[in-house]
């Protein structure tokens, strides 16, 4: 299934307190950070001026960042709206913010949380802060399958209006946290390589 | 109002505002304003409920209700001397 029209240009990697784009370490903030104050550092070292983010949950937060760093410098924001999509997944769902959200019912709903009781909301935030308009779709599953993670996104470049996907697995559940985000384009560009389970798993893999 | 200003920004976590941001008169859910949504109008009914023990009774009142610091105050000034 996998195109020979479909590339790997760009990725980056959040982990173990850690930001790495195409592979090369780009920012290492202390160890002792848990996860919210490491995403607004993140949030202030890699892009400030969205107040946005502030309301986000932390999944959201961790795939919007991952989204920042990613597209950086790429030529994603000169393509049309509806030709960008994305293909994401994670292990917990949405799960650490329902249960956030689920223990403020029994005093006042918290309709601020209740928005983000979707793992799906980090694809809109990513969308509306790059006014994507293409295709999207969240998977859940147990560990990041790279084989879906490579053959869905080359079929949507290939039969689809789609020039660009962003593909990948964001994860948060209580302080765990990690997010692979890579960038596919049916033309080479950047750091290119043919999409493949195998190249997926490689880069996935580096820095773990 | 520099209570309710400093309510609103922890309610609505507006990390990047102070009270002093925020006019007493400036609209609160236009794009010149402080650009709220309407999630950000649901927690501040939740805000009114929480802080004050109000329950906006007629929905239509909203607007008026929650178009500036002022009316808000002004708002909550009559309602909890009604309940008084």
């Amino acid at each position: 299934m996998n195109s020979e029209s479909a590339y790997i240009t760009g990725s980056c990697i959040i982990r173990h307190n850690k930001v790495y784009g195409n592979g090369g370490l780009l920012w290492e903030a202390g160890q002792e950070l848990e996860l919210p104050e490491f995403l607004r550092a993140g949030y202030d070292r890699f892009s400030g001026q969205y107040p946005k983010f502030h309301k986000m949950d932390a999944l959201s937060k961790l795939g919007w960042l991952a989204a920042e760093v990613l597209l950086k410098d790429t030529r994603v924001p000169l393509l049309p709206p509806e030709q960008v999509g994305m293909v994401l997944s994670n292990r917990s769902s949405s799960l650490d913010t329902d249960l956030r959200y689920y223990a403020t019912v029994k005093d006042f709903a918290s309709p601020a949380l209740f928005v983000y009781t979707l793992p799906n909301i980090v694809m809109g935030e990513i969308s509306i802060r790059h006014g994507f308009k293409g295709e999207n779709t969240f998977f859940v599953s147990d560990a990041f399958d790279t084989a879906l993670m490579s053959s869905y996104p080359a079929q949507l470049l290939a039969v689809t209006p789609l020039q660009a996907c962003i593909c990948g697995w964001v994860e948060v559940m209580e302080q765990q946290y990690e997010a692979a985000l890579f960038l596919v384009e049916n033309k080479p560009d950047g750091m290119a390589r043919p999409l493949t389970a195998e190249a997926l798993s490689s880069l996935y893999q580096t820095n773990k | 109002m520099s209570d309710l200003k400093a309510q609103i920004i922890e309610q609505l976590n507006l990390q990047e505002i102070t009270p002093e941001n925020i006019g007493n008169d400036q609209t609160l859910f236009s794009k010149d304003g402080l650009g709220l949504d309407s999630i950000d109008a649901l927690e501040l009914i939740v805000l009114l409920q929480q802080h004050y023990n109000i329950r906006i009774a007629n929905p239509e009142e909203g607007p008026k209700i929650f178009h500036s610091v002022r009316s808000m105050a002004e708002y909550i000034t009559a309602n909890q001397t009604a309940k008084a």
